[in-house]
């Protein structure tokens, strides 16, 4: 057994390893060697630590230093100063952790208000290293539940949790399973939903690159507690680095005898599968996923038959998202009133958001349910960039709303959503400011869910692209009296008559900005003017000639040559050769130019 | 997988190597690592802690470095301190002073008072 005396964590999620984690990773280990550190310290490469914007993030315990926007020109410092001599290199602290010798990370700002259940394992151990798992509890609850559970018990625990499906609908998990336990059937499967399409989410991917195991077991436990002995994880094949892990994951497992037959001396049997998806999004919707898995075209089929009574190859199946698994296996080591203690009164738990667009903290936040939105984007969040005003925020992706700044302060779980007329979806939250345009915000989600309609049902495929028809003519400036009625028309009837949940909730983005916003869309409509100044139709950049110095900048970097003008007198932009990309604004060291909206 | 005890096993196992990554710890060792310190041996005392440390078993009293706490002519400098934050200071130390301060100190409890910075800097 090797002790080291310190460990260097290096996060390996798909975010990191973008800006570079891997070459850091190689200078650290040559760094160790060079200084003859190689039997005292130790690299691990781990999963997401969550805080993306600031990556490549390095950890250094036993101090629990973490370092941020780590270079691979940093590396040498790091070594030589702290891990040889112990100082901490202030430089690349994450800044609220100025101190550095912080006993934990839960002191940095940014964690100190989550709350890691299903994340708990991310950027902690070594997520291809199964015995790391295991260190932490891992396959402990399996065990606990072969040997001293019924799988009644075990479906009774999750209904008492009170869990709901982190993929979507919010569903109880643990009556999910007593559905599919109670079919009788020859063979019974067990599904995991990490398809992911929701643009801008990516807390299901970050569980599989940084705790794979956590998913392996809780289908384990899934297959005990409905009578399954063989599981699909369908994933998009667009995430490599997650699909490696669950491979090396499921082959440690099997080699362990986690996975395969009598496991725990029982006689239960429970092995996995993976099935890569080609990244669809409405592969992610559950009857569409598993004909995919079948080989088929992924397209959705009328419910009922629910999955529970006639899934896979027409056999009972259970499909659960893959933070939805994440949560069991603690569950049933706490138990269920410890999990029901966290959150809102119907929503248990916590929450992973994946939190973009106008943010500082770009990144993954597991927080109990109940937050607000506040807490999330100012304290956690670290706020919006430039101390711009907060306007909205969507959640759902395509299929949800937006939350005006107006309900900044409503504790954030299924219910409350849903009453703002958005949902929780799997978890995407998009920040946006004042500068946004909630008539192209709109288009760009409906823009989305036309593209990823599989074509099946004609209100999908034909009626959603009338509502882009219209908008695009809003945004262009060309919106005809009586076209709001029209989208709110076609919205309710889509809605209605859609095959799948796809179409069904595809005008939901529509309908949220027509509710909280609709005088943007009427100045869109009648005044012809775009409020945010996003619209291109709808505004110019104009140079204010009290303030121009004529110093000329503008026109050198204006890429189509439409500034013109000379010494001493002001410049003018020729409206009809300019594209509107805003280089000059940009340029302008007297801010002389400004947006006409 | 035969057995929970099996399963157990190697739980514990693994949790020794990489404890230091929680922070549960009981006691902590810091040694001075400053220019000061290393020019005076305190490399061999900190290997020597590691080294002591891992013979007996225990895993959850983490060895960390420090810069130059002040007084470079007592280095090496270690401190031994609690959870609750409560520090000892040892002075001069040495390879055999680690073996005592492992032994008596941080297995049972009892503070090596001759070493202690207080003391050992009368002689
Ligand atoms: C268009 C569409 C896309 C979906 N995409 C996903 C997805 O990417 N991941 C997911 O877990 N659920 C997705 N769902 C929800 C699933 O159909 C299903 O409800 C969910 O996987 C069930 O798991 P849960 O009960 O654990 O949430 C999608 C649903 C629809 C209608």
């Amino acid at each position: 057994m090797q002790l080291y005396r310190a460990h260097v964590l290096v996060c390996g999620g798909t975010g990191c390893t973008s800006s570079n984690s891997e070459a850091i990773i190689n200078e650290l280990e040559a760094e160790i060697k060079k200084n003859g550190l190689e039997n005292e310290v130790k690299v691990v490469k781990t999963g997401c630590f969550g805080l993306c914007a600031k990556g490549p993030i390095i950890v250094v315990y036993p101090e629990g230093s973490m370092y941020t926007m780590v270079t691979v020109e940093d590396v040498k410092e790091i070594v030589e100063e702290h891990l040889v001599k112990g100082r901490i290199v202030r430089r690349l602290l994450q800044s609220d952790n100025a101190e550095g010798v912080t006993k934990s990370l839960e002191s940095v700002d940014f964690f100190k208000r989550q709350m890691r259940v299903a994340l708990r394992n991310c950027g902690v151990i070594n997520p291809e290293i199964i015995e790391e798992y295991i260190a932490f509890d891992g396959y402990k609850a399996l065990g606990k539940v072969l040997t001293e559970m019924t799988p009644q018990e075990v479906i009774e625990t999750i209904k008492k949790s009170g869990l709901r499906g982190r993929g979507g609908g919010g569903f109880p998990t643990g009556l999910k399973w007593e559905f599919a336990a109670k079919q009788n059937a020859d063979q019974k499967y067990v599904c995991c939903n990490a398809d992911e399409g929701d643009p801008g989410a990516f807390m299901d991917r970050s569980v599989l690159e940084g705790d794979p195991h956590s998913v392996i077991e809780a289908m384990a436990i899934a297959g005990y507690a409905i009578g399954a002995n063989q599981g699909y994880v369908y994933i998009r094949a667009e995430y490599p680095i997650a699909v490696k892990r669950l491979r090396i994951a499921i082959e440690q497992a099997r080699n362990y005898g986690l996975l395969g037959n009598n496991i725990f001396g029982t006689d239960f049997s429970f092995d996995l599968d993976i099935r890569l998806g080609a990244g669809a999004f409405v592969c992610g919707e559950e009857t569409a996923l598993m004909t995919s898995i079948e080989g088929h075209r992924g397209e959705p089929r009328p419910r009922p038959p629910f999955p529970a009574v006639k899934g896979l190859w027409e056999k009972p199946t259970l499909l659960n998202n893959v933070e939805t698994y994440a949560n069991i296996p603690m569950i049933i080591l706490k138990g269920a009133d410890w999990f029901a203690s966290i959150g809102t009164e119907k929503s248990k738990g916590t929450k992973v958001f994946a939190v973009g667009g106008k943010i500082n903290n770009t990144g993954l936040v597991e927080i109990p349910m109940g937050t607000t939105l506040r807490e999330i984007i100012y304290d956690i969040g670290g706020g919006i960039p430039g101390d711009k005003k907060f306007k909205a925020a969507q959640t759902g992706g395509p299929s949800g709303g937006c939350i005006p700044a107006s309900h900044i302060d409503t504790p954030i779980d299924y219910d409350s959503l849903i009453q703002l007329g958005s949902m929780m979806g799997s978890g995407g939250l998009i920040v946006m400011d004042e500068d946004t345009c909630m008539v192209d915000i709109a288009k760009f989600f409906l823009e989305f869910t036309v593209e990823e309609s599989c074509g099946k049902c004609p209100p999908c495929r034909i009626g959603t692209k009338r509502m882009l028809e219209i908008l695009d003519r809003i945004t262009e400036g060309k919106g005809e009296e009586g076209d709001i009625e029209k989208l709110e028309v076609l919205a309710k009837n889509i809605k209605a008559s859609a095959l799948c949940g796809l179409g069904q909730t595809a005008p939901n983005p529509v309908l949220s900005t027509l509710r909280y916003f609709k005088d943007e869309y009427i100045a869109h409509v009648h005044d012809k003017k775009c409020p945010a100044g996003v619209c291109k139709s709808m505004m110019q950049y104009v140079i204010n000639a009290d303030t121009c110095k004529s110093c000329g900048i503008c026109a050198k970097n204006c890429p189509v040559g439409a500034i013109s003008g000379e010494k001493k007198m002001p410049y003018v932009i020729n409206q009809e050769k300019c594209i509107k990309c805003g280089v000059c604004m940009e340029k302008c060291p007297f801010k002389a130019i400004f947006k006409n909206a | 997988m035969k057995s929970l005890a099996e399963l157990e096993e190697i739980r514990k196992k693994t949790l020794e190597q990489i404890n230091l990554r929680t922070e549960k710890h009981e006691m902590r060792v810091v040694v001075g690592m400053a220019t000061c310190g290393i020019a005076a041996g305190a490399r061999t005392v900190m290997n020597a802690f590691v080294e002591e440390l891992k013979k007996r078993n225990i895993s959850d009293v983490p060895v960390t470095m420090t810069g130059c706490i002040g007084v470079c002519r007592l280095e090496p400098i270690v401190e031994v301190i609690d959870k609750d934050g409560n520090k000892v200071t040892y002075v001069k130390m040495t390879p055999e002073k680690v073996t005592r301060v492992v032994t008596e100190h941080i297995v049972n409890g009892r503070v090596c008072v001759d070493l202690t910075i207080g003391e050992a800097d009368k002689k």
